[in-house]
Order: structure tokens, then C-alpha cells, then sequence
């Protein structure tokens, strides 16, 4: 199932609304990647709420979307990792390190307000 | 196989997301809480990720496994692909933390109580792997 990717103002929103497979994953990083080009976009949100599990395909392949849109001039924030999917990959001894997350979607709007002032500043 | 079991056939990524959902539904069914239904799909995923790389296609069995005051989510994943030479090293460099595909193995042990694997070069590869649960 393809994730929907909302522009608004500068920043990209994507919101997955189901369990994704590996091709979904993929899919989303390389749209994304496009599209904050496409758009000029500063900020990427990724809502992971919906997503049941954070296996080693999906936070790396998180992680390459992240890095993958910050070479490009855009921050991301990961939000909405569900406390029992965080649990999970603690066990597995998988990390987001230097990715941004945030609880949920409004305190990710709020993180990138302020990154991307403080990044406009230092240009 | 008990009555009480799924089984999955693997042949696409679909069938991934498919067996840890499956796995999920059997350890809600045993009692396990949110958290752990999550730690045991996760292991699934795992290892029906690994099915589809290395061996293309394989199957993930399911059943719930009861032994008085507890019971347990087992899962038996087979596949006759290329199998495991070095099962030890490919358990060990599973076990990075730089997020490679490899993590499968090592990751799904973690996860789990009790985990086995069998496999045979040209073969193919049997894992087992259960995680109990004791009822109050």
C-alpha cells in the first residue's frame, strides 16, 4: 500500500496508515527523496503510528530516508513510534541515533519550526 | 500440527507483514501483552525476511503450545534454499547493530525464549524458535 504524502507549506507529511512491506518502505524513501526536491520542501514528518512493527528492514531503511532527504536540505522527524513497537526494537537493539523523532504529529511540526529557523539562520 | 496452528507460505514481502500479523493474533490468543505481541512479530518478520532473501521462498508455521500453568507462541520457519555453512558466524555477524540485512538471525534469537536452527548446505534451512508465556 502506497503511503500518502501530504505538501504542506514547506514541509512533506507522510502518513502511513497500515503495515507496510519492504517494497512499501522502499517506495516511500525514494518518494520522498524526490518530492523535497519537487516541492523545495525544508521538513519531512514520517507518522509511524500506524506502523505494527519496526523490524531491521524498517528502521534502516528509516534511517536512510532520513539521511537521504537531510543531503538534500530537508530535516525528517520520525513520529508516532508506538510504545510497544519501541519496546520491541530497544530488544532487538535497533536505534534511530541521530534521527529526530517526536511523540506525535504536533510536536514534530514543532521541532522542525525550530530546526529549520535555526538552520536558515546559520546560511 | 496441532489444530490450533497457521501456516504461511513465503514468497513475496506480503507474505511477511502476513506471518508476523498471523504470529501476533496466536500470541494475543496465549495472553502475552501488547508489548511482547510485538517482540514476537518482530522476531517473525525476521526471519521471514530472511526466507525471502537467501532461499526465495519457505514456510512459516505457527501454533500455540500448551504445558500446564504456561504456554507458548512456537514458530517453525523452513525453507529449502541455499542453507547455512557456518551457522555460528552467520548467528555472530547477524547480531550487528549497523541495521544490514543480516541482523535477521541474531535479532530473532534475542527475541525469543528458545530458538534452533538446522540447516544443511543446498539443503535448506529449518529455524525454530518459541517464547513462553505463564498464565496467572
Amino acid at each position: 500500500m502506497e503511503v500518502p504524502i501530504l505538501k504542506q507549506g514547506d514541509y512533506l507529511i507522510a502518513s502511513i496508515q497500515s503495515a507496510l512491506t519492504d517494497a512499501d518502505l522502499t517506495q516511500l524513501r525514494d518518494s520522498l527523496g524526490e518530492r523535497v526536491g519537487r516541492f523545495r520542501s525544508r521538513g519531512v514528518i514520517v507518522d509511524v503510528t500506524a506502523l505494527d512493527v519496526m523490524d531491521s528492514f524498517a528502521v534502516r531503511t528509516l534511517r536512510d530516508l532520513a539521511h537521504t532527504t537531510w543531503l538534500r536540505g530537508a530535516e525528517t522527524v520520525i513520529v508516532g513510534i508506538q510504545p510497544e513497537v519501541a519496546f520491541a526494537m530497544v530488544q532487538l537493539g535497533l536505534t534511530l541515533k541521530g534521527i529526530a523523532t517526536a511523540l506525535d504529529l504536533e510536536e514534530g511540526l514543532a521541532f522542525l519550526d525550530k530546526q529549520v529557523k535555526r538552520r536558515l539562520r546559520r546560511v | 500440527m496441532s489444530d490450533n496452528g497457521v501456516s504461511v507460505v513465503i514468497t513475496t514481502d506480503i507474505d511477511v507483514v502476513g506471518a508476523r500479523q498471523r504470529g501476533r493474533e496466536l500470541a494475543a490468543q496465549v495472553g502475552f501483552s501488547r508489548g511482547d505481541q510485538t517482540v514476537i512479530a518482530a522476531a517473525i518478520s525476521e526471519i521471514a525476511r530472511n526466507i525471502l532473501t537467501y532461499a526465495r521462498r519457505g514456510e512459516v508455521r505457527m501454533r500455540i503450545v500448551n504445558d500446564g500453568d504456561r504456554a507458548a507462541v512456537e514458530v517453525v520457519a523452513t525453507d529449502q534454499g541455499p542453507g547455512i555453512a557456518d551457522i555460528p558466524s552467520a548467528m555472530r555477524d547477524g547480531y550487528s547493530t549497523s541495521g544490514g540485512l543480516g541482523l535477521g538471525l541474531g535479532g530473532a534469537q534475542v527475541l525469543m525464549d528458545e530458538f534452533a536452527i538446522v540447516s544443511e548446505p543446498g539443503k535448506g534451512t529449518t529455524v525454530t524458535m518459541c517464547k513462553w508465556h505463564r498464565r496467572v
